[in-house]
């Protein structure tokens, strides 16, 4: 059997692969943490909490409404990203005025609330949201056996992130978003309706987070919980990034999914931990992130 | 005699609306707060349609603010503005822009996170009329050489044509500019003087602030000297030449 590093081929390709699915998910959560911080200013705390919601969203609309998978990837994002520009309008933009630390605290009790109203109704226990048939069983590439499923996640999360990348970059409500990040009184003075893209911003940060949930929905048990563990570790993925690019979030979710999962092969004990140790070495050595900007 | 005293008003009103152009611009006891600073005391001016006219003052002042308080960027206002004959107050900021208003801020307000090119198409038209990206390129042919570059890689004279330019294709036709002329090089600041009279000709009504009085004086049809955030002189361009030493005193130039 082909070994690398001491550790057979297919037990490192398959701790790879699964880094990189960790991986993808950081990066569609990070990515809409640094869009809503870029404009709001505002860390969201409910991040996590609203992907789960994606997750439950769209196992309780297969459940009771028999809307399937596929549906569910467009519907869910959409309709969780509606509501969430209800709270910007209705909470968030009233205290925009204060110090950001309110933002934080106002999104980390919304964050207690969702989970505290699920727990209500459905425990902690989770549930299992079904495959969709086509994307079972998986692959035999020969060194490695790959999943259906965690390479769909794989190319739909990159392929979002791409479009995330391009909407920004390269687009006139992209160039909007990033002129607002700077100087949105600016922005007004130009004529732009600021308000109304903060809240469209809002709505698309989070919808990220919900569509990353709905991907998440066959991989993990739902539950009320899913999202606030995770939730620690997209922070650390963030500082580790920074603030600064589009493309910096996504390589650096990816880049952190991978040394996780290596860490799982070579030293399992530092697995939970590794991210953290990285967030530090980089707070020391380049406080800003490694693709932010020194201030 | 109220009845008659008001026919009289109403006489000369006509007298004058009739031989002069109408007000675009009117500031009637604009009073203006940062907080609980209280930075413009009742400001009193009327800019009518395709003239150039300065704020002239100390650092300060009041000008910038003066500008700022009409575009609703400041705390809290009160007072009178009137643009086009629309009472601006109770205005949302950024519709009123869309009244046909530019402005250049005095830090020129360029974008690190967009190129050239993406500065420049970045303000919404804001009506129609505005110059073509064309005619924009051919009257600052240094920003077409660096339209790729990132906006804050220009020099200070090239990210000062850069905030102008970028207002004058969204077809407004009152342009606010604040110390455009600031720290720039003579030859930068004599082609920024031949745009403006170039922008003059074409109609554009222009409202300047400028510590460069000598950039000024020659262009503008009327000058307010701004202290302790009111007007306290106008002069027009006839009465400058009579009047020099007097404003030279004013700004303690």
């Amino acid at each position: 059997m082909t070994m690398i590093f001491g550790v057979p081929m297919a037990v490192f390709m398959g701790q790879l692969t699964l880094g990189l699915v960790n991986g993808a998910f950081y990066a569609l959560l990070s990515l809409g943490l640094a869009v809503i911080f870029g404009l709001l200013k505002i860390v969201n705390f409910a991040h996590g909490a609203q992907y789960m919601l994606g997750a439950f969203a769209a196992l309780l609309a297969f459940n009771y409404l028999g809307i399937n998978y596929w549906l569910a990837l467009v519907l869910v994002p959409l309709t969780v990203g509606g509501l969430s520009m209800l709270i910007e309008r209705f909470l968030l933009r009233r205290i925009a005025h204060l110090d950001h630390l309110y933002g934080l605290l106002l999104t980390f009790g919304l964050a207690l609330i969702f989970e505290g109203t699920l727990i209500n109704f459905f425990g902690v226990s989770g549930a299992r949201y079904a495959t969709p048939e086509i994307l079972q069983g998986g692959l035999n590439l020969g060194f490695m056996f790959l999943p259906t499923y965690r390479a769909w996640v794989l190319v739909a999360a990159l392929a979002m992130c791409l479009f995330t990348w391009f909407m920004i970059e390269r687009t006139r409500l992209g160039a909007y978003l990033r002129a607002g990040t700077e100087n949105s009184q600016l922005m007004q003075a130009f004529g732009v309706n600021v308000p109304l893209l903060i809240t469209l911003t809002y709505g698309f940060g989070v919808g990220l987070a919900a569509f990353a949930g709905v991907l998440a929905a066959p991989l993990y048990p739902v539950s009320p919980t899913m999202g606030s563990s995770l939730l620690i570790v997209v922070f650390a993925v963030v500082v580790i990034g920074g603030m600064g690019s589009i493309l910096g979030a996504i390589l650096t979710g990816l880049g952190m999914g991978v040394i996780e999962g290596l860490t799982k092969v070579y030293y399992p004990e530092a697995a939970n931990t590794v991210i953290f140790l990285v967030m530090i070495l980089v707070l020391m050595l380049r406080p800003a992130g490694l693709f932010g900007k020194e201030a | 005699m109220i009845s008659e005293s008001g026919e009289a008003t109403r006489q000369t009103s006509e007298a004058s609306s009739a031989t002069r152009a109408r007000d675009i611009l009117k500031i009637t006891d604009l009073h203006a707060f940062y907080g609980e600073s209280h930075i413009l005391h009742g400001v009193n001016m009327n800019v009518k349609e395709g003239e150039l006219v300065t704020l002239l003052g100390r650092n300060g002042a009041g000008r910038s603010t003066t500008l700022k308080a009409i575009m609703n960027m400041v705390g809290r206002r009160s007072g009178s503005i009137v643009i086009g004959g629309k009472e601006t107050l109770g205005m949302k900021p950024h519709h009123v822009p869309r009244l046909g208003v530019g402005y250049c801020p005095e830090e020129r307000g360029i974008f690190a996170s967009l190129d050239v090119h993406e500065n420049l198409l970045l303000p919404p038209t804001v009506s129609s009329g505005g110059m073509s990206l064309d005619a924009i390129y051919a009257m600052f042919p240094n920003l077409h050489e660096r339209r790729k570059s990132q906006g804050t890689r220009l020099s200070g004279g090239e990210q000062q044509m850069l905030a102008m330019a970028r207002i004058l294709r969204t077809g407004a036709r009152i342009l606010l500019l604040d110390e455009i002329t600031e720290g720039l090089a003579p030859v930068i600041v004599q082609k920024l003087g031949e745009v403006l009279v170039k922008l003059k000709a074409s109609g554009m009504t222009i409202v300047l602030v400028e510590q460069n009085f000598r950039f000024a004086a020659p262009l503008a049809d009327r000058h307010f000297v701004m202290e302790h955030g009111e007007i306290i002189e106008e002069i027009s361009a006839l009465e400058l030449a009579g009047r020099r030493q007097h404003l030279h005193s004013l700004l303690g130039v």
